[in-house]
């Protein structure tokens, strides 16, 4: 019951502040009520028990990428263009996309049936932590996927340091 | 501590059963304990500042404060009360909301943190299993409350001060995170509690000696995090008048004067946890002199914790500011790499001797 009115509150609040994000005229305003969002996705995981990935979800979400968005946002300085029609001519395609993948999501999820639980139940994770389970996993089984995923981002950093880089000789 | 207050309760009412009632005390309890360490950390906090003046003041052939109470005692007060009364100015282009909401986020959460401190043995408001991630994460939402208040207050100043913080916090969070992950490695927890007892096990008795490089970059690190001298860019007041909180008057600037104190006190705590052994003395130490088991943790904790402020004194006072390039320089060239570095040779030295 307490488990059901939490999630509920989550799923509502995450819906609304959603909303929130994407109808503001002042983007600042935007990144603050996404800060919000992030903050309840954050207790959303902790909800699951996934600690470490809210603490992740805070630090990585809303310390840095968030951030990156405010210099950006900050940097335009958009207050002289608030004043510009909020939407842009191709709205209608648009929405058919958007429903198009609404309709998917609603079929699919009647064919989604429950997985047997396996190792790792909520007490192996209470036991051993949720950061040591998750540390051990992606060490082990899922070590070739992580690596790969690491390297993906490895290669973007080169390539925005590769973008951004003054050229200082002209060949 | 909490055995003690239901031993207490069921004196007077019997035993508890009700599940609800339970809960009810369970709750009470936390509330108490959160009033009980943000009362105290305040006083710290105001008690920082006075140490700050006098230990500043003798360094520079002063005297510092001395006419509020005997030898000046009073002094935080009285700052406390003139910046209550004080009259509370509001730009006219301010965004208001985002004004009033910046120091409040930046108070906010600095007094967060103090929730995952274990002060003395078994005494942590939260005692999560994820505690020095929860600092980190407090740490970064601060930095909002600068960028916020540096944009809303439509100030020149107050903008590029927001902003010259913002690209430092996050800069030196990333070397501040890096410097912990090899205490993290020795104490295979990331509970803080945990760190200390494994620094207790441990035959130094303190990370601070096998992670002096660690230790290096931490205590840098912090300096920059808290905006404080030799980095304290963000308020340069030669270059931006106050910096971020330039428009700000009144409680809401004292507001961020006690976040960035009390952010002073979080970092010299996480230091004196993780890299000087907290509440605990080194083993040797008691075996050499018994009598010292007998002083309470709470005294050690303290006196590592106040070593520490003073340090950041001292640097205070010694050092010029640095320009903006080279904290930056300083953030992702020498400390980034020394921090990656001493994270490869702690898991090695962890590999190669088990007994670590």
């Amino acid at each position: 019951m307490l488990a059901k009115l939490f999630f509920g509150y989550y799923a509502v609040v995450i819906i609304f502040l959603s909303l929130l994000v994407i109808t503001r005229k002042n983007p600042v305003h935007s990144v603050m009520w996404m800060l919000l969002l992030f903050f309840h996705i954050a207790g959303l995981y902790l909800f699951l028990n996934a600690e470490f990935i809210a603490a992740i979800q805070v630090i990585v979400y809303a310390g840095a990428i968030l951030v990156l968005f405010l210099f950006v946002v900050l940097l335009l300085n958009l207050r002289e263009e608030l004043q510009v029609e909020r939407f842009v001519g191709s709205w209608p395609a648009g929405l058919i996309i958007a429903v198009a993948i609404f309709a998917i999501v609603v079929n699919v999820i009647r064919s989604f049936v429950l997985a047997p639980p396996g190792k790792y139940s909520i007490e192996y994770i209470k036991e051993a932590t949720h950061t040591k389970a998750l540390g051990t996993i992606l060490y082990t089984e899922y070590l070739f996927p992580f690596e790969i995923a690491s390297l993906v981002l490895l290669i973007a950093i080169i390539g925005a340091i590769v973008l951004a880089k003054r050229k200082t000789r002209s060949h | 501590m909490n055995e003690i207050i239901y031993s207490f309760i069921e004196y007077f009412i019997g035993q508890v059963s009700n599940p609800w009632l339970k809960m009810g005390i369970d709750v009470f309890i936390i509330l108490i304990q959160i009033a009980a360490v943000v009362v105290v950390a305040l006083l710290h906090v105001a008690y920082a500042t006075y140490f700050e003046r006098k230990v500043m003041a003798r360094m520079q052939v002063r005297i510092g404060p001395t006419e509020v109470g005997p030898i000046g005692l009073l002094q935080p007060f009285a700052d406390g009360v003139k910046l209550f009364f004080k009259e509370d100015i509001i730009p006219a282009n301010a965004d208001k909301p985002i004004f009033y909401l910046a120091p409040v986020i930046f108070f906010a959460s600095a007094l967060t943190s103090l929730s995952v401190l274990p002060f003395f043995n078994n005494f942590a408001v939260a005692n999560i299993n994820v505690g020095l991630l929860f600092i980190f994460a407090m740490s970064s939402i601060g930095a909002y409350g600068i960028v916020m208040s540096g944009w809303s207050s439509d100030s020149k100043f107050a903008f590029l001060g927001g902003l010259r913080s913002a690209s430092q916090v996050i800069s030196y969070e990333i070397a501040m995170g890096l410097s912990l992950v090899g205490v993290m490695i020795m104490a295979g927890s990331l509970n803080l509690s945990e760190i200390v007892r494994a620094q207790h096990q441990y035959p130094t008795g303190m990370f601070a000696i096998p992670q002096f490089i660690g230790f290096f970059v931490f205590l840098i690190a912090a300096l920059a995090e808290t905006n404080r001298l030799p980095f304290d860019l963000p308020e340069a007041e030669s270059e931006l008048v106050a910096g971020y909180f330039t428009e700000y008057s009144g409680f809401r600037f004292a507001m961020f004067f006690l976040g960035e104190y009390t952010g002073m006190l979080i970092m010299s705590s996480v230091a004196a946890l993780c890299f000087l052994g907290g509440w605990t003395i080194p083993q040797f130490i008691t075996n050499a002199l018994p009598f010292l088991s007998y002083v309470p943790g709470i005294v050690w904790f303290l006196l590592k914790v106040y070593l520490i402020m003073f340090f950041y004194y001292w640097v205070r006072s010694t050092f010029p500011r640095y320009r903006y390039d080279q904290l930056m320089g300083i953030g992702w060239k020498v400390l980034i790499p020394l921090a990656l570095a001493n994270i490869v040779l702690t898991a090695f030295v962890k590999i190669l001797v088990k007994g670590l």
